[in-house]
């Protein structure tokens, strides 16, 4: 990381940074960049240096300092300690890093953590209470809807979003709008059964519903 | 990833004099929109700006949707979910809704902007692998990996000897067939631009894709109300059923009277190098009866020009089959 490296290494990085980029236009593109990025204060020499950034998850605000290429995953597996959101492609292809902002699925990984504005919702954050299950949660356990479970919290927070967004009413929409998130042991069919089973719960429990909303 | 400065815009002039820095076709200096492309790419080091200006603080100002008697504004910065859920457009411009409801995951759709849609890169596998040096696209001349490659997802049209990477986007054909027009605020103020002007085919100078300037931003879209708009729809034919880029897709606007063409617009995705105006299918069908032997033939003029690299020999067949399936379908639209 950079901010563990002594200031002597930093510069070096950077001067080798400059010498790969080449080009007087690159060079040019540099210096506009530090004006832009500080123009009151000194110029930043490292663009690693951490940027103070404040997020809301799972209604606790957290101030932190990322490099600004830390993913919103990143993030919140190893600076928050919400590890139950997970890193399968790290490209946007798999879905199991889905979380919820402002109610409606997400990415983290293809999401910049400076960049993110709003209130978000971890598999973490889902229960309505301590030893008390969302009924999406319940749904996916009575209806054994996974096997090694990793894609599980991914699929879950799609399935509120599923399900709150009006997608929940038959196999086939339900099938549809769970098409980015990916189960490598094909629990497909008893998924669709839990977002199925969790939407009439969530349908006549409004609470259970609203619960995570963040 | 290599590191960057992060900017978030507080207004768009300093949006556009941040972003404006960079030489074209450089791309030191990238707007940050919804990110679901930009962020992997740079993630991959295919793309490797030095500052990011971030437009999210702009929305309030860009994602407005305006339905008129005169037409219909979407602001660039409004959600690809958020207008896929826009009932009125679905009623008055179907093929808009079908274009976004069939592109990407929900997840995609509730992060990417309409702007940074029409704006996406290829997925041609060896521009995405930066292992593969010869990319005229990432690397101008540095050759095509994908021309001896496996190439059965790239285009048949509007290819060159230095690039046959497809288009992957859906909603731009969806644009083009109701004849829309960029609203663009540039460094010189703000212009209009058509659709079909964005998107450069590659010729000799793949890595230049559009015909914007450096420090343009796409401030939205401005679709004209057309007698052609209501039968209107997006066809796509692809591997998988949802989440997946076309194999072949079609847009199609059609203006019938009496079961014969007034007007038709089409509009081919997954078989070519940028969003495909077929004004060759459009004019065999100029004022006939669209039936099964018309479809076919206004299919086989949208081809008449594809080339083939091997593993895509059947794209061709498959694009026109699509095409006719399209316009039938948009005959038999209940209004």
């Amino acid at each position: 990381m950079a901010a563990e490296d002594p200031p002597h290494k930093r510069d070096l990085a950077l001067n080798r940074r400059h010498l790969l980029s080449g080009s007087a236009v690159a060079g040019a593109a540099l210096d506009s960049r530090a004006a832009l990025a500080a123009p009151a204060t000194e110029t930043p020499r490292d663009l690693r240096a951490p940027v103070a950034i404040e997020v809301q998850v799972n209604a606790t605000r957290f101030r932190l300092s990322v490099d600004p290429r830390t993913s919103l995953l990143d993030l919140l597996r190893d600076h928050i300690g919400l590890t139950g959101v997970k890193k399968g492609c790290d490209h946007g292809q798999c879905g199991a890093c889905t979380v919820l902002l402002d109610g409606r699925s997400v990415l983290s990984c293809l999401l910049p953590a400076v960049a993110v504005r709003g209130s978000l919702t971890t598999i973490e954050g889902l229960a309505p209470s301590e030893g008390e299950l969302h009924p999406m949660q319940e749904a996916f356990i009575d209806q054994d809807a996974l096997q090694c479970g990793y894609c599980t919290p991914g699929q879950i927070l799609s399935a509120v979003a599923c399900v709150r967004g009006g997608h929940a009413g038959s196999d086939d929409a339900v099938r549809d709008y769970m098409s980015g998130n990916i189960c490598r042991c094909a629990a497909y069919p008893n998924i669709v059964k839990a977002v199925r089973q969790a939407a009439s719960k969530m349908h006549a429990s409004p609470i259970g519903d609203a619960a995570g909303e963040g | 990833m290599q590191p960057f400065a992060y900017v978030r815009a507080k207004d768009v002039r300093s949006a556009i004099q941040a972003a404006s820095s960079g030489p074209p076709g450089q791309a030191a200096v990238q707007y940050l929109a919804g990110g679901t492309t930009l962020f992997d790419l740079m993630k991959l080091e295919v793309m490797t700006p030095g500052m990011l200006v971030d437009l999210s603080g702009l929305a309030h100002e860009f994602e407005e949707i305006v339905i008129s008697p005169a037409g219909l504004r979407m602001g660039a910065l409004a959600k690809m979910a958020t207008v896929a859920e826009n009932a009125e457009i679905q009623r008055q411009y179907p093929v808009i809704t079908q274009s976004l409801l069939q592109a990407a995951s929900p997840q995609i759709r509730n992060m990417a902007t309409l702007g940074g849609n029409v704006l996406q890169r290829t997925r041609c596998a060896y521009f995405r692998e930066v292992d593969w040096t010869a990319c005229n696209k990432r690397s101008p001349g540095s050759g095509c990996a994908a021309l001896g490659g496996v190439n059965r997802k790239h285009a048949v049209l509007g290819t060159s000897e230095g690039c046959i990477a497809t288009y992957p986007g859906d909603f731009a054909q969806a644009l083009m067939v109701l004849d829309a027009e960029l609203m663009i605020v540039g460094t010189r103020g703000p212009r209009r631009m058509p659709i079909a002007d964005l998107h450069r085919q590659p010729g000799a100078t793949p890595h230049i894709e559009t015909s914007l300037q450096p420090g343009d931003f796409i401030a939205g879209f401005a679709i004209p109300s057309g007698p052609w708009a209501r039968r209107s729809l997006y066809l796509k034919v692809r591997d998988r059923a949802s989440y997946e880029f076309a194999a072949a897709s079609a847009a199609v606007a059609l203006d019938l009277r009496d079961g014969v063409v007034r007007d038709v617009r089409i509009a081919l995705g997954g078989v070519a190098t940028a969003p495909w105006r077929a004004r060759a299918a459009e004019l065999a069908l100029a004022g006939r009866r669209l039936d099964d032997h018309a479809a076919r033939e206004a299919a086989v003029a949208a081809f008449a020009s594809a080339r083939t690299h091997g593993a895509n020999d059947d794209k061709p067949e498959l694009g026109r089959r699509t095409l006719a399936r399209a316009l039938m379908q948009a005959v038999t639209m209940e209004l």
